[in-house]
C-alpha cells in the first residue's frame, strides 16, 4: 500500500522534481560549475533530487532512520509538492497555449505570400530581355549618324584651337603689360604647335609676331631685373619667366647671383652701419650701437639669412641643383656676415648680461643651420665663431674675479689699517678671512652659474663637440677655475717675494698672516671644493686634453702659504731685532750705572710678542710644545750661576775660573742641537712665535758681541736677559731654544766685558719682579 | 791723509765696509753703508755708482772679482750673497739664499774666480762655484794651433755649454758664528775661517773639483 505508493509518488516527484524543488538546477547543470562539484560529489541514490534516485533504496532508508511522525509529515510534504507542481505545469500550458497557435498561423501564410512572389519574378525576367532586344537594335540603327557627329565636333575643336592660336598674338600684346604670367602660360602653350608647323606660312607669321612680343616682354623683364628694389619673390618671379622665355640659364644664373648678391650686400650694409667704425686713429666715430647683441643676431638672422636661404633655394629650383656658382657666392657672403658678428661681438666689453649672449648665439647658431646645408665648410666657421666668443667670455670673468679679489684685498687693507676710535676693537683677523674666503667663493660660483648658460641643454650649440669637450675643460676648468686659483696663490705669494726688497710700502703683516691662512685653506679643502663642483656642472671628457690635478694646485697654495708665513715671521722678528740693535747700539755701555731696573726696551719687546701671539692665535692653532719642567720658569744662567743651580747638560762640573767655563760652554754646544734661525716654520702659532724669537735673539747676541762692556753693562745684560727668559719661555715650542739663545747672549757679553762681576741671582729676580 | 770726503745724508750714517777695487789701476773704492754700496773714484772723490737696497738689511762685506772688471760681490743680514755688474745696478745679476743667518763675509778665490767663499753667523762656511758669472764660463779653452792631432778630437768631444752653479760643499766643523773667511795667497786651493769661539779651521777645495778646473 504505502510503499507502492511512495514509489509511484517519488517516480512522479523524480521527473518533476528537478524543475520545482531547485528551479535553477538545470541552469546550474548547464553552466557548468557545479558539474565538477556535482561530478564529485558522490551520486546519492536517496537524493530526491539526484538523477540516480532509487525509490527503493530511499524507502529503505527513510523507514530505517525517521519515525512515524516524521514518515508521515514526510508524506504529507511529498503530496503536496506534487500537486503544485501539476498545477505549475497546467499554467505553463494554458500559457504558451496561445503563442504555439500564432505560430502555426504566421508559417502558413509565409507559405502562401511565397508562392505569389515566385509568379511576379518569373514576368521580370521575361520584361528585361524583351528590352535588351530592342536596345541593340536601336543602337545599330543610329551608329552611322553617331560617327557623323564626332567628326563634326572633332573639326569644330581643331577650328577653335586654330582661332585660339590665331588670337595669341592679341592676347599677348593685351596681358604682355599687365600679366605677363598669363602671357607666358598662353605663349608657352601655342609655342610647341606654332614651332611644329613653322614650314606653314601663316603659322610663321603668327610664330614671329607671338615672337616679337615675347622678346618685348624678355626685356621688359630683364631692365626690371636691374632694378635694386627688387624683393626676393619678384627676383624669383622674373627669372622663372626670362627662363620660361628660353633665354640662356647661365647668363640668368649670373644676373640672378649678381642681384641677389646686391641685395644682401644692402643687407650687410644695413648691419655694418650698427657697429661703430673706427677711422685711421682707432676712435670710435660713430656713437656706440643702441641695440644690444640679441637684436642685432635677430635681425641680421632673420634678414640676411633668411635673404639667403630663400635665394639659395629659389636657384635651386630655377637652375636645378647645379650648385657650382652658388656655393661660392654665398661662402663670400657668409664670411663677411660672420665677420660682421665678430666684430659685433668684440664690441661686448662689459660682462653684461650672459644670458642675453648665450641666446643671442643660440639663435645665430639655430638659424644658421637652415644655410648651413648650402655651405657645409660653414658649419667649421660658425661653429669656431661661437667658440671663440664663448672663449672670450669666460677670459672676461677670469680677469672679473681678478679684479674683484684685489678688490678684497684692497678691502681687507683698508679695514687693518683703519683708526680705530679708542675703546673699540678692531675687526678680528678670523672674521676677515671669513669675509674674504666667502666672498671670493661666492663670485667664483656666480661666475661659474653664468658660463653654465653656454651649456644649458636648451641650447642648440651645446651639442656642439668643442662645447662638450674642449670647452668644459680647456676654457672652463683649465682656462677660468685652474687659472684663477694659480693666479691667486702668485697674487699672494709676491707679497712675500716682491715688495719688500725694493723698498716698496710692504703689506702690513696682518695681511701676509691671513693670506697664508687663506691659501692653507684653499690647499686643504677649497681646491678640492671648488674641483669638485666644477667637474659637476662640467663633466670632463675621459679622452680629452690632460686636466690639472688637484693635489698639483693644492701643492702649489701650500707652497705660497708657507713663503708667506716665512716672510711674515721674517717681518715680524726684523722689527723686533731692530729694536733690540737698536737698543744695544745707541747705549753707553761701558759708562752705564748700575742696573736698578730692566731696560724699557725689553718690556716693549715682550710686549710686541704677546700682541704677535695674539694676532697669530687668531688665525693658526697652538701647535704642540716641548713639556717644560718644574723649575723651568726659574732657571738662572747655567755658565755663570752653575753654583747656585744645577747645570742641564755638564753633569759634574764645578768651574772656578773663568777658563772652565769656557771649556764648558764649548762641551755644552757639542751636546746640543745647532739651531737654524731662518728655517721654515711650521703652520702653527708656537712654530711661528719660535722663529720671531729666534730671530730677535740672535739679533742681540751679534749685537753685543760687538760692543765693549763695563760691569754695570753686563750686569744690565743679565738683568735683561733673565727678565726675557721670564716672559718669553711660554711662547717658544722649545724652551731650552730661548734658554740656549740667552746663555749664549750672557756668555758672549762676559766675554766682551772688561770687568765680569756678574750680580747675585736673587737680587736680579728681585730687579725683575719688581719691573 | 791725501784726500776724503763725506757722505750726506739724514741720520747717522756710518760706513761699514770698504773694498779697493783691483782694476782701474787703484782710483776705485767701493764701500757699504746701511743697505747701500757706493763706489768712489779717489781721483775727484765723487760717486760713480750707487747701489740702492742692496740687501733688506745692512750690507757686511764686499769683494770685487778679480779677473772681471765690473763685478762685484756684497753679503748682508738679510742672509743673501749678491753679484753685481757695476754697469747696471737695478738689478743684480746673481743671488745666492744659502745661509740661514747674517752673511758676514764674502770672498773670491784670487786666482780661479768662479770660487766663492761665505761665512756666516749660523755657524757655516760655504764653497759655491759660480761658474756662469766668471770669467772663465766654458770651462778651461785652449787654442787650436796649440793643439797636435790627437788632443783635437778630445777637444770636439767636450761639449761646450757653461757648467751649472752650484754648492760646492758646506762646512760645518764650527760651533758658533763664523765672522771671518780668507783664501790663502800662497796656495790658491787653501782657505781658513774663524770663528767666536776661538776655533780657526784650514780646509782644501776638493780635488775632483781642482783637476777639473785646471784640466
Amino acid at each position: 500500500g504505502s510503499g507502492a505508493g511512495g514509489s509511484s509518488e517519488a517516480a512522479a516527484g523524480g521527473t518533476g522534481g528537478g524543475g520545482w524543488r531547485r528551479p535553477h538546477g538545470p541552469l546550474q547543470r548547464y553552466y557548468g560549475p557545479s558539474a565538477a562539484e556535482a561530478a564529485e560529489a558522490a551520486p546519492d541514490p536517496t537524493d530526491i533530487n539526484e538523477p540516480h534516485f532509487d525509490p527503493e533504496a530511499f524507502m529503505n532508508k527513510v523507514r530505517s532512520e525517521c519515525p512515524l511522525g516524521q514518515l508521515l509529515a514526510r508524506e504529507a510534504a511529498l503530496g503536496r509538492e506534487i500537486r503544485a507542481l501539476d498545477s505549475d505545469m497546467q499554467t505553463l500550458l494554458y500559457e504558451n497555449y496561445n503563442k504555439f497557435i500564432s505560430a502555426t498561423d504566421t508559417i502558413r501564410k509565409m507559405k502562401v505570400d511565397f508562392r505569389y512572389m515566385e509568379a511576379e519574378m518569373d514576368d521580370l525576367a521575361a520584361n528585361m530581355a524583351a528590352i535588351s532586344a530592342s536596345s541593340a537594335r536601336v543602337s545599330a540603327a543610329l551608329q552611322d549618324r553617331h560617327r557623323r557627329g564626332a567628326q563634326l565636333a572633332g573639326v569644330q575643336a581643331l577650328l577653335r584651337k586654330l582661332q585660339a592660336l590665331v588670337e595669341v598674338p592679341g592676347r599677348l600684346r593685351r596681358w604682355a603689360g599687365t600679366e605677363p604670367v598669363r602671357a607666358l602660360r598662353c605663349y608657352a602653350r601655342a609655342r610647341a604647335v606654332l614651332r611644329h608647323y613653322r614650314h606653314l606660312p601663316s603659322f610663321r607669321a603668327i610664330e614671329d609676331e607671338s615672337h616679337a612680343i615675347m622678346a618685348e616682354l624678355a626685356q621688359r623683364l630683364r631692365t626690371r631685373l636691374r632694378e635694386e628694389t627688387l624683393d626676393p619673390k619678384e627676383l624669383t618671379e622674373c627669372v622663372e619667366m626670362l627662363l620660361q622665355l628660353e633665354e640662356p640659364p647661365e647668363e640668368l644664373s649670373e644676373e640672378f647671383l649678381s642681384q641677389a648678391g646686391a641685395r644682401l650686400e644692402a643687407e650687410l650694409a644695413a648691419l655694418e652701419a650698427e657697429l661703430p667704425t673706427s677711422d685711421a686713429s682707432g676712435a670710435a666715430t660713430t656713437p656706440p650701437p643702441t641695440s644690444d647683441i640679441l637684436d642685432f643676431v635677430d635681425r641680421g638672422s632673420s634678414a640676411f639669412v633668411g635673404t639667403l636661404c630663400q635665394l639659395a633655394s629659389s636657384y635651386r629650383t630655377l637652375f636645378g641643383a647645379d650648385t657650382g656658382r652658388l656655393e661660392p657666392f654665398a661662402a663670400t657672403l657668409a664670411t663677411r656676415y660672420f665677420e660682421l658678428l665678430e666684430r659685433r661681438l668684440a664690441l661686448e666689453r662689459g660682462l653684461g648680461d650672459t644670458s642675453l649672449l648665450v641666446r643671442a648665439l643660440d639663435r645665430f647658431h639655430r638659424r644658421l643651420q637652415a644655410l648651413l646645408e648650402l655651405l657645409p665648410a660653414g658649419a667649421a666657421a660658425a661653429a669656431t665663431l661661437v667658440a671663440r666668443a664663448a672663449r672670450e667670455r669666460v677670459d672676461r670673468y677670469l680677469r672679473a674675479l681678478q679684479t674683484f679679489f684685489l678688490g678684497c684685498l684692497g678691502d681687507v687693507r683698508q679695514a687693518l689699517a683703519a683708526p680705530r676710535p679708542p675703546g673699540k676693537e678692531g675687526p678680528g683677523l678670523p672674521d676677515l678671512l671669513a669675509t674674504l674666503a666667502t666672498s671670493v667663493l661666492g663670485q667664483l660660483k656666480a661666475v661659474l652659474a653664468y658660463v653654465q648658460l653656454f651649456t644649458a641643454r636648451d641650447v642648440a650649440f651645446a651639442s656642439l663637440p668643442y662645447f662638450k669637450g674642449e670647452f668644459c675643460v680647456t676654457a672652463v676648468r683649465e682656462g677660468l677655475v685652474v687659472a684663477f686659483v694659480r693666479w691667486l696663490c702668485r697674487t699672494a705669494r709676491g707679497f712675500a717675494d716682491g715688495p719688500a726688497e725694493r723698498g716698496a710700502p710692504a703689506a702690513p703683516p696682518a695681511l701676509l698672516l691671513l693670506l697664508a691662512r687663506l691659501c692653507l685653506d684653499y690647499e686643504s679643502s677649497t681646491i678640492s671644493y671648488i674641483l669638485t663642483l666644477t667637474d659637476e656642472q662640467f663633466p670632463p671628457q675621459d679622452s680629452g686634453p690632460p686636466v690639472t690635478p688637484g693635489p698639483a694646485l693644492g701643492a702649489e697654495a701650500r707652497a705660497a702659504a708657507q713663503r708667506l708665513l716665512d716672510h711674515y715671521v721674517q717681518v715680524q722678528g726684523a722689527a723686533v731685532a731692530q729694536m733690540l740693535r737698536k737698543s744695544v747700539e745707541t747705549r753707553d755701555w761701558l759708562g752705564t750705572v748700575e742696573p736698578r731696573n730692566v731696560r724699557a726696551v725689553m718690556k716693549r719687546v715682550v710686549e710686541d710678542i704677546t700682541a704677535i701671539d695674539v694676532q697669530v692665535g687668531q688665525l693658526f692653532e697652538e701647535g704642540v710644545r716641548r713639556a717644560q719642567s718644574s723649575d723651568s720658569s726659574r732657571r738662572a744662567f747655567s755658565v755663570y750661576s752653575s753654583s747656585r743651580a744645577p747645570s742641564r747638560y755638564a753633569p759634574s762640573y764645578t768651574p772656578s775660573a773663568p777658563m772652565d767655563t769656557h771649556l764648558l760652554s764649548n762641551i755644552q754646544k757639542l751636546f746640543s742641537e745647532r739651531i737654524d734661525i731662518f728655517s721654515p716654520v711650521e703652520f702653527n702659532k708656537v712654530s711661528v712665535l719660535t722663529g720671531i724669537i729666534k730671530i730677535s735673539l740672535k739679533t742681540l747676541l751679534e749685537c753685543v758681541r760687538l760692543r765693549t762692556l763695563g760691569r754695570f753693562g753686563l750686569q744690565q745684560v743679565q738683568v735683561d736677559g733673565h727678565y726675557l727668559q721670564l716672559y718669553l719661555w711660554r711662547f717658544a715650542s722649545d724652551e731650552r731654544v730661548v734658554q740656549g739663545l740667552l746663555d749664549e747672549v750672557a756668555a758672549s757679553a762676559a766675554h766682551r766685558c772688561l770687568d765680569p762681576v756678574p750680580m747675585e741671582h736673587s737680587v736680579v729676580e728681585l730687579i725683575c719682579e719688581r719691573g | 791723509l791725501s784726500s776724503s770726503t763725506a757722505l750726506e745724508g739724514k741720520g747717522q750714517l756710518k760706513f761699514t765696509s770698504g773694498r779697493w777695487s783691483p782694476h782701474h789701476n787703484c782710483t776705485q773704492i767701493a764701500t757699504a753703508n746701511d743697505t747701500t754700496v757706493r763706489g768712489w773714484d779717489t781721483r775727484s772723490m765723487r760717486q760713480i755708482y750707487c747701489i740702492e737696497n742692496a740687501h733688506g738689511q745692512l750690507v757686511r762685506d764686499l769683494d770685487f772679482n778679480p779677473n772681471k772688471q765690473y763685478y762685484l760681490a756684497s753679503c748682508g743680514d738679510d742672509c743673501k750673497v749678491k753679484f753685481w755688474d757695476t754697469r747696471n745696478v737695478t738689478e743684480p745679476v746673481k743671488t745666492l739664499e744659502e745661509h740661514s743667518h747674517w752673511v758676514w763675509n764674502v770672498r773670491y778665490n784670487h786666482s780661479h774666480d768662479q770660487l766663492i767663499l761665505t761665512g756666516s753667523s749660523d755657524s757655516r762656511v760655504i764653497l759655491s762655484n759660480m761658474v756662469s758669472i766668471s770669467s772663465e764660463p766654458f770651462g778651461h779653452m785652449v787654442d787650436d794651433d796649440e793643439l797636435s792631432d790627437q788632443e783635437d778630437q778630445h777637444q770636439e768631444e767636450k761639449i761646450k755649454e757653461p757648467l751649472q752653479d752650484s754648492v760646492i760643499a758646506t762646512y760645518e766643523e764650527h760651533e758658533d758664528s763664523v765672522y771671518a773667511v780668507e783664501w790663502s795667497s800662497a796656495d790658491p786651493w787653501l782657505f781658513a775661517s774663524l770663528s767666536y769661539d776661538g776655533r780657526l779651521v784650514i780646509n782644501r777645495v776638493p780635488r775632483a773639483l781642482k783637476y777639473h778646473i785646471l784640466l
